[in-house]
């Protein structure tokens, strides 16, 4: 039901997404499938109001480039796309710089939130703290 | 709508709520009733996972998103049996004596305030965590400030058998941390004090509390209510409103008080915070260990305080401003990433405040000072510097432009770090220190409650929580908010027989 809110959408925050993070372009289908289910999920949780500002700022972000590049969003180029976000982010406007900020922490939430992307980042905290952590390194010297 | 009375209802189970419910635990004992009203659920100790995905949107409102009504600050309100002090790293300050003296209220000194901490000090087990516990995040930030000419001065922490998870501010999964969840709400349990869970309060009339009781809702977290899911209705000699800066002046504002309380809601104030990284050639220890162990004071003569930090990967990934192949190389390096929070010291002003939207609901007024603009760039510099003196190769920084400044331009901080660069919705800030609301003063005129947190002409009606703070108090502020609340529940001990009668 989550995904649903924003189906529709589903395109342009891809595009964003690999722009912000461009290792998301290698996902494969599970990942998108989590990523855009940890956005989803993380909208659905929001007010309406939010809702539907998050879902109007992506289709404005799909079709901002038109009048400039001829080309929307989804279908730019990478550096036109990181062109328009820079653009969005020193806009005068604080309502737009405010909605890439959102979309933005949504598609860090999306990738970074998954344990595949922390595990490769090497973060490796847990409730066993400085024992775990000393346990683990053992095992990965009898390992080697 | 069920009905009933009691003698005292608390509203709000955090570090003012808690320390309330344990102070009154006499009256419990004696028979009288003794209600906590919390708007979060309460855990077992197992449900702490460590996760942010899981537990963010469990203990905090909105998920931690919870934003200013210009969107340009995120601020953290904790919500849990417990409330904040479930989700802090344990920072046990006591009040400084400028600030409070600054605050100029009537019967509030700092000698009070910290002889009434320093209880509380010893009751949470608060104490310096020994050399072996420290991880290299820490050392480096207190060996860099010192070679940067900084004075690093260790924070005393109120825990009770850490092990390093790190994981503090998502919940400690070792029930170390000595918050009010495990110190005085359960004694206050034990002496009879009820404590009801997804209990929020949606307005006072009168000394009459009205209360939304919500249902678990299927996967999630945490018990379900001690009370039946509805409406209540409470009628109560003494109500003390103890949900924070934000819940309490909400909470009094949407019970229509603000007309005869002409500054409730406002003197808003908090730390506005960002975080930098500094990148080292080799792996540190960083997510494992207390990560908030050294803070450099700068207050009093810059307007900032620094303090150690590691934050779990997305809230890392969120604060680093930019984006694309820069911003993902500096996440790649987040094993040899040391971390450094700036919080400025910011001030009351006029226009920053709190009101409620018109279902009732918080929002936040906020806007950037230059003060604080500059404090932020002043605490960016200082932190440039240490990262360098404790041997980074490169830093990022928020206000600077481009973000990263390697090493070998490190002459150039002041140029590459200004006030231009600081944009408002584009530089992450967040805030987890949120004061004000409903100041403590002489009359309505200047303030909503005395220094006993009594509300201006409703002595029934105390506030216990950090909504009384007049000005921001410039550092870590849950010590004072227990020792303000000791205050409130010695002036409720002192007034209760009379009140009590007066409303029957």
């Amino acid at each position: 039901m989550t995904r649903g809110l924003l189906a529709d959408r589903e395109a342009v925050l891809r595009a964003i997404a690999v722009t912000v993070v461009p290792e998301a372009g290698a996902l494969a289908d599970a990942g998108w499938r989590e990523l855009l289910d940890i956005v989803a999920d993380a909208v659905a949780q929001r007010p309406a109001r939010v809702q539907r500002q998050v879902r109007l700022f992506l289709k404005l972000v799909d079709l901002l480039p038109l009048l400039r590049y001829g080309r929307t969003f989804v279908r730019a180029d990478a550096r036109t796309r990181t062109a328009v976000l820079q653009r969005l982010e020193r806009s005068p406007s604080a309502r737009l710089r405010q909605g890439l900020w959102g979309v933005r922490t949504l598609v860090l939430m999306g990738y970074y939130a998954r344990p595949e992307a922390q595990g490769e980042l090497g973060y490796r905290a847990q409730a066993g703290g400085w024992s775990a952590r000393a346990a683990a390194e053992a095992g990965a010297r009898l390992v080697r | 709508m069920t009905s009933l009375r009691c003698d005292v209802v608390i509203i709000g189970s955090g570090a003012g709520g808690g320390t309330v419910a344990l102070a009154l635990a006499p009256l419990a004992a004696a028979g009288r009733r003794v209600l906590v009203l919390e708007q979060g659920a309460r855990f077992d100790d197992h449900e702490f996972s460590g996760r942010e995905l899981e537990m963010a949107p469990a203990l905090y409102e909105e998920g931690g998103g919870f934003l200013t009504a210009d969107g340009a600050m995120t601020l953290a309100l904790g919500r849990a049996y417990g409330g904040s002090t479930v989700v802090y790293t344990g920072t046990s300050l006591t009040a400084p004596e400028r600030v409070i003296r600054e605050w100029d209220v009537p019967g509030v000194t700092a000698g009070d305030l910290v002889r009434r901490a320093r209880r509380y000090a010893e009751q949470n087990a608060v104490h310096l965590l020994p050399e072996a516990e420290l991880n290299d995040n820490n050392r480096l930030f207190r060996d860099g400030a010192a070679r940067a000419g900084f004075r690093a001065e260790q924070f005393p922490l109120n825990l009770k058998g850490c092990r390093g998870s790190s994981l503090c501010n998502l919940g400690c999964p070792n029930l170390a941390k000595q918050g009010t969840h495990r110190v005085q709400l359960p004694a206050a349990e034990a002496a009879g004090v009820e404590v009801v869970t997804r209990a929020t309060a949606l307005r006072i009339e009168g000394r009459r509390v009205h209360v939304r009781v919500v249902a678990k809702q299927p996967g999630e977290r945490g018990r379900p209510s001690e009370w039946a899911p509805g409406e209540y209705r409470i009628d109560a000699g003494i109500v003390v409103a103890a949900g924070g800066a934000v819940g309490t002046s909400a909470l009094l504002l949407r019970s229509g008080l603000r007309r005869g309380l002409p500054r409730l809601g406002d003197g808003f104030t908090c730390h506005p915070a960002f975080i930098l990284v500094g990148e080292h050639a080799r792996a540190i220890t960083n997510d494992v260990g207390h990560p908030k162990s050294y803070f450099v004071d700068r207050g009093a003569e810059d307007g900032y305080v620094l303090e150690t930090c590691m934050y779990f990967p997305f809230t890392t990934a969120k604060n680093l401003t930019g984006f694309g192949a820069e911003h993902s190389a500096m996440m790649r390096a987040y094993r040899r990433l040391q971390m450094i929070l700036v919080l400025a010291c910011d001030r009351a002003v006029p226009g920053n405040r709190i009101t409620v939207d018109r279902a009732g609901r918080p929002v936040v007024h906020y806007r950037f000072t230059a003060d604080v603009i500059r404090a932020m760039v002043a605490a960016t510099r200082a932190s440039a510097r240490i990262f360098f003196a404790a041997g980074a190769r490169r830093v990022h920084a928020p206000t600077a432009a481009p973000h990263i400044i390697e090493a070998a331009d490190a002459a150039s901080i002041d140029a590459r770090i200004r006030a231009e660069h600081f944009i408002p919705n584009t530089t992450t800030v967040s805030a987890a220190h949120l004061m004000g609301g409903c100041g403590m003063g002489r009359s309505v005129g200047d303030s909503v409650s005395d220094g006993h947190g009594r509300v201006h002409g409703m002595p029934w009606l105390r506030v216990a929580d950090s909504s009384l703070f007049p000005d921001a108090l410039q550092i870590n502020p849950y010590l004072t908010i227990m020792a303000l609340a000791d205050r409130v529940a010695e002036g409720v001990l002192a007034d209760f027989g009379a009140l009590a009668e007066a409303s029957l």
